[in-house]
């Protein structure tokens, strides 16, 4: 009997409307859509405070997926696309966005969002994407200052894990989880490649190795790879993680064992700090155009 | 800001870093480099807008070989874009 499938890659989708705030009352309401290469993510600001927000995967048609994931973000509220003083749009996807007043690259969006998320301490973001990775230092406004980004292939991403949690059968929001659970450390695999690294994790399945020290092995090759970005630009305190894979416990800790500095715990989910960059892009601009700035 | 392009493999660190608080939008450097490896973008890292330059998507992944044939084979020369920048925004990782 062949095993039922199940999708172990598939992570929640979800929308959240903010209570006690309303919408009437806010002199500027602007959108963030951040259209990314796995998720997509929208963000529904009043005058500078989050309001609303949705969060699901990117569909084949990038445009579908952005009027989808907008109207998600706007469901309950009672806003529509007309009340919206301004939406920038962001991530892979930004040019596809028919709505969107201007479009402003994930990087500096990101950096705003991890400024809004963490607080103005924030020195350093580290965004694990669905299909990239970029080390950012910013300034005590969210400005970036330097940034480096790594999308030479998809090893150390977002789509990396889904690809390794549907192989090792465990969800993928349980996958950092269950890669702790060793009592020392095991080589990591290769960290070039995606489909090297998921071949080599087959072959040490094959070889007897328990589910938890592949996984343990995976995720400290992405470590890896994600630190020779990082020492790149160099890391100053406080370090982020914004992102999916900010999520994964299993990243998450392994960074803080091999930097030696703790990333900051977010309030909010972190994979929204891109379209959350984008609103305030948005909510910039259109004090810019009312001639309030 | 720093902006870095390129990427870092077995055999070295491949980046052109521009800086984009000096950088311009002349164009000088897209003019001067013999293999089309640079171009002017609309400045997407802020609401100013303005224009910038960056390296080609198509060039990114492979600046390792795109850029070889300007790097210097011994002692100092300065390579073709980054004498055309008047505003020296541009600097390389090698």
């Amino acid at each position: 009997m062949s095993e039922r499938s199940s999708e172990f890659w598939r992570w929640r989708e979800y929308r959240h409307t903010q209570p006690n705030m309303d919408w009437n009352q806010a002199k500027i309401v602007t959108a963030g859509i951040d259209i990314g290469s796995v998720g997509s993510k929208a963000a529904i600001i009043l005058d500078g405070q989050l309001y609303a927000y949705s969060v699901m995967r990117t569909g084949g048609v990038s445009e579908e997926t952005a009027f989808k994931v907008m109207n998600w973000a706007l469901e309950g509220t009672g806003l529509k696309t007309e009340n919206l003083h301004q939406v920038v749009g962001t991530g892979y996807g930004r040019v596809n966005i028919p709505f969107a007043n201007k479009t402003i690259t994930e990087i500096a969006c990101h950096a705003r969002g991890a400024h809004y998320i963490y607080g103005p301490s924030v020195r350093t973001v580290l965004d694990i994407g669905g299909q990239d990775c970029k080390a950012i230092r910013c300034d005590n406004k969210g400005k970036v200052m330097s940034f480096l980004m790594n999308d030479k292939c998809a090893a150390g991403t977002g789509r990396g894990l889904e690809v390794f949690s549907d192989l090792i059968r465990i969800p993928i929001e349980e996958v950092g989880k269950v890669s702790l659970n060793v009592t020392e450390e095991p080589p990591p695999v290769s960290n070039t490649c995606v489909i090297f690294a998921k071949a080599e994790s087959v072959a040490l399945l094959r070889q007897g190795w328990p589910k938890e020290k592949v996984a343990a092995a995976y995720h400290l090759a992405m470590v890896d790879r994600i630190i020779d970005l990082l020492t790149k630009v160099g890391i100053e305190k406080d370090f982020v993680i914004t992102g999916g894979v900010a999520k994964n416990i299993g990243i998450a800790t392994r960074l803080e064992t091999n930097l030696g500095i703790k990333p900051l715990e977010p309030e909010l989910d972190p994979i929204l700090a891109g379209a959350i960059g984008a609103a305030l892009f948005a909510n910039a601009l259109y004090e810019k155009q009312l001639g309030l700035r | 800001m720093q902006a870095h392009y390129g990427y870092k493999d077995g055999s070295g660190d491949y980046f052109i870093i521009i800086d984009t608080d000096n950088c311009d939008g002349c164009g000088k450097c897209v003019k001067a480099c013999p293999y089309e490896v640079l171009e002017l973008v609309d400045n997407e890292f802020d609401i100013e807008g303005g224009s910038m330059a960056t390296v080609t998507e198509q060039h990114r992944k492979k600046i390792k070989y795109s850029c070889a044939p300007c790097k210097p084979v011994s002692g100092e020369r300065k390579l073709p874009c980054v004498l055309a920048c008047e505003t020296k925004a541009i600097t390389h990782s090698w």
